[in-house]
Parts: structure tokens; sequence; C-alpha cells
């Protein structure tokens, strides 16, 4: 890890101000940032650090209906509180379904939506990658990588966003607040991660200084609370980054389908809206063909990046399972294993 | 730069002058506060061995700066028995034979703790090897762990009246 200036503001004016020098990096939780420290993958000079800035610790319902939720809430406390959880159960499966206990208890909102890709080149110093090193090329094109991207990838990177809870947020039109030196802004969450193009270094929309201060929730996004899950598809049964995940809402009246939401992860450097599909799916009969049909039209324009044309299949088939598990009603109880494809309500199929 | 900070470590209070804001909780004490029970397995947050409770939650001490964590009370293997008496966790994983070389051990059963003072899996033992996923064994004892944490919850579980008998 290379050496750095430690500074602990007090207000965000003061963060926006210190984390405004070249080479300075917002710390909250540290568990990605100081992981790619270790590994040399980031080397800020300074770390402006965070974690007790006063009032972004909060969840509260607003008076319009919509839920804002402080960047400093820890992943576990906001997938345990039970008011947010039952308003929206598929967030808070998505949360218990991502990283460890450990690790939930230290990470935090803000920190989930700036954490960076695990692609392995990107990780490997001694690999050419272009999110690391611009210009450098991407040993994953013709490397390893069948985890890789298979929507919205480009030439220069191939890499996928690792996010579990940015899914059913992107799905459920949640939005980021943001204070930087020219004020406050709003991005939603769908349009804070840039597809990769010729400029994959860039990870986020945010300018130098920005900081993620709350994420808010409208008030249209709790009408699906009654039919919200999140399935993530991985290589272990816990404790593992996604190989393909998604997150469904509906709202069922009289057999038909009003209203859904659908997005997917471990696809491509973003979450995915699969806003096609939501449109194939509003004002149709509850049944797995129409399931089917709005699946293969979130991956109609998928393409594999290398030896992962198996996630197109697979991506489809975690978005039916999702939608079939939407319809069948959010359990009580968050599952013993969240979102796994192991852990399924009594009496639902789990094959379309 | 000298930076101070205070931790309350195992109910005690200390006061650390840091040369380097670099150090994380998991080298303080193992390399400066003569703690070695905390392990240092992957220290990149992946296999758990240096679990420890900070303010009562279990984190990864591996990746936690200390400098961050001042005034903050930490609870480590070392502070959980009272003398002689081993806490409930520690004597569940004995009597279940919830290890075998015991390197990932300490972290397990700060882990354990954690997971208990979160109410989230009670005797359910698909729950608990759920919330026990980010501590890695490489004997593989995981059966006697999980027993051991069912029997822990379940002592804890149970009136004192029983438990003293």
């Amino acid at each position: 890890m290379n050496r750095f200036d430690y500074v602990r503001p007090n207000t965000i004016a003061e963060a926006v101000a210190a984390a405004a020098e070249p080479g300075a990096a917002y710390l909250a939780g540290g568990t990605n940032l100081l992981d790619l420290m270790k590994g040399a993958i980031a080397h800020p000079t300074r770390l402006v650090d965070v974690s007790r800035l006063p009032g972004l610790d909060g969840i509260a319902r607003l008076a319009d209906g919509s839920w804002r939720i402080g960047a400093l809430v820890r992943n576990a406390d906001l997938a345990h509180d039970p008011a947010f959880a039952k308003t929206f159960p598929a967030i808070a499966e998505a949360l218990l379904s991502g990283a460890s206990g450990q690790l939930r208890n230290a990470a935090t909102v803000g920190g989930n939506l700036m954490q960076r890709t695990r692609c392995s080149y990107f990780y490997d110093t001694a690999s050419a990658c272009n999110k690391r090193v611009p210009g450098s090329g991407c040993d994953a094109r013709d490397g390893d990588n069948r985890l890789h991207a298979i929507l919205g990838w480009s030439d220069g990177c191939i890499a996928t966003h690792a996010s579990d809870f940015c899914v059913p947020l992107t799905a459920f039109d949640a939005v980021a607040e943001i204070e930087g030196k020219t004020g406050r802004r709003e991005v939603a969450v769908d349009a804070l991660h840039p597809l990769p193009g010729t400029t994959p270094e860039r990870d986020s929309v945010l300018a130098p200084g920005e900081l993620i201060t709350a994420v808010r929730l409208p008030p249209a996004a709790s009408v699906f609370a009654r039919h919200a899950r999140y399935l993530k598809v991985r290589e272990r049964t816990s404790y593992a980054f996604a190989l393909v995940s998604a997150a469904a809402g509906l709202v069922i009246e009289g057999g038909t389908i009003k209203e859904a939401r659908l997005a997917l992860g471990g696809v491509a450097a973003k979450p995915w809206r699969a806003r096609s599909a939501e449109e194939m799916l509003a004002g149709v009969r509850l049944e797995q063909a129409a399931f089917a049909r709005a699946a293969q039209a979130a991956l109609a324009d998928a393409k594999p990046s290398g030896d992962n044309a198996f996630k197109i299949a697979l991506a489809e088939r975690v978005l039916v399972r999702a939608l079939t598990l939407a319809a069948a009603g959010t359990p009580v109880r968050v599952p013993a294993l969240p979102a796994s494809p192991f852990s399924s309500p009594a009496g639902v199929a789990l094959h379309a | 730069m000298t930076l101070s900070i205070s931790l309350t470590i195992n109910g005690e209070r200390r006061d650390i002058a840091l040369d380097d804001p670099r150090v994380t909780l998991l080298d303080l004490l193992r390399e400066r506060l003569d703690l070695a029970g905390t392990k240092k397995g992957c220290d990149r947050g992946q296999c758990g061995a240096c679990t420890i409770l900070v303010d009562g939650r279990r984190i990864n001490s591996c990746l936690a700066l200390a400098v961050s964590h001042d005034g903050a009370a930490i609870t480590t293997i070392e502070g959980i028995a009272q003398g002689d008496r081993l806490h409930a966790v520690q004597a569940a994983f004995i009597a279940h034979d919830a290890l075998q070389c015991g390197f990932c051990t300490p972290g397990q059963i700060m882990s354990a703790i954690g997971l208990m003072s979160e109410s989230q899996a009670g005797d359910d033992p698909e729950r608990i090897r759920e919330a026990m996923s980010g501590n890695l064994c490489r004997c593989g004892a995981y059966a006697g762990i999980t027993e051991a944490v069912l029997e822990a919850q379940a002592q804890l579980a149970a009136p004192k009246t029983e438990r003293a008998a």
C-alpha cells in the first residue's frame, strides 16, 4: 500500500474541498478501497475519511412517500431495517445475497455504488487492463472470460459491475444525491455507471471530489412490495459475486400484470435495466409464456465477449425464474439462502 | 506525522500513537499490541480469519484502518473468556471438534459471537451456514462449526437456571 495523507473532515463541505485535490479518494467502509490499495490497483495520495460525517446514516420515509437512505448506512443495517425491508424486499434480499456478514457490517450504501469491477485482469497488475491503465489493452479479451459482459461491452473493456444492491435500485428508479464543489445534483442510479466505450477507466459519472450523500427511492417504487424478488446465480452457494442476477417487481391485478420492473446484474459494466421487457409485460395475462417472451426481448442485443455465450441463455432463464418467484409473492421472511436458486418457497416450481 | 487514537480493547482503554495511517486494526493488534490471537489469513477480506468485534459488530480487521476507528470498542479472541471460564462458543467448538489445525478458529469464534448478537439465524442450520460463509476453513471442519454454533445459540437462549445446572 502506498503512503497517503489522512484527513477526517467534519462536514460535507470540508470533505468536498479536501477531496478536490488530485489523487484524493473518499474512505467510508473501506472494504473495496483498502483491498484495491493493498493490491496496488488504487494508489490515492490522500484519503478523505467520510465515515463519521454527521447526518448520513439515516433511513427515512419522507412525507411524499419516497425513501431516503443515507450514504453511510451499512449494508446490513439497511437490509435488516424492518420497515425498509418490508417496503423493498428485493433490495433487502439483494443486499443479503452479497459479500459476507462481516463485510455487510462495514460496507456502506455510497461505497457499494462506487465499488469497482472484480474482473481478475483489473486486479492483476501484471495484466493489460484499459480500466486500470488507459490504453494498455485488455487481456480479458483473449483470457479467461467466461464471467465477463454480454451486454454493452466494447473492444476496450468487457468487465462487469459487481454490485447486487444496484440491480434492484436500478429496476426501481433509485436516484443518487450528490454533493460537489458546484453544489448539489441528482443522478439516476441507472445513469451513474457509464458503459465502457473507449473510456473504460471512467467507472462513474461523478466528477473528481463529488460525494454521494444519499440514495432515494421514489414513491412509485413501493407499489411492488408484494411481488418483488432478487435472484442470483453464482458459482458457489454463498459469498460469491453474481454470474447472472436479476431483480423483478410486479404489480398484479386480477391475473393481469399491471406494471413490471426488471434489471439484470453481472451482465454489463452497469446494472442493466430491461425496459423493453417491462413494456412487453405491462397489461398482459400473468403466464409463463409472457415471461419467456420478455426475457428474450431483454437479451435481444446480447453478444458473447468471449467464452461466455452460455450467460445469454442463463440470463434469460434467470429472468424467467425471477419473474416466476415475484409472481408467486414476496416471502414473509428473506429465505435462509437469500436470492439463491437453491432456495424457493414451497409449492413454487423452480423451473419454468 | 503522528496520529493519536484511543481504543478500548477487551475492556481496557489504550492510547496509541500511530506513525503511519496505513496500519490496519489487524496489524495494530498483532504487531504492535501483542494480541496475536487474531489471525492474518488472506489480508484481503476473503477468508475471515481476522474477524473481530468493533462496537459489538463483526468485521474483517484486515480491511479496517486503525486511524479510522479512533474511539471504538474492540473485542478480540483474547477478550471473551472470563479467566479460566471459556465463552460458550469456545466451549462448544471444543465439544463439537469444530477445528483441526485451528488457524481459522479465532475468526470463526468471533464471527459466531457476532452472528448470534445479530439475531438473524436462530436455530436454523441453513441460516447459520449462510451467516458463517465469510469464514473459510481449509481443514473443512464446517459440520462441527455449524453444530457448535447451534449449541452455543441454544445455551444462550436457555433460561439461566438451566445453564448453571
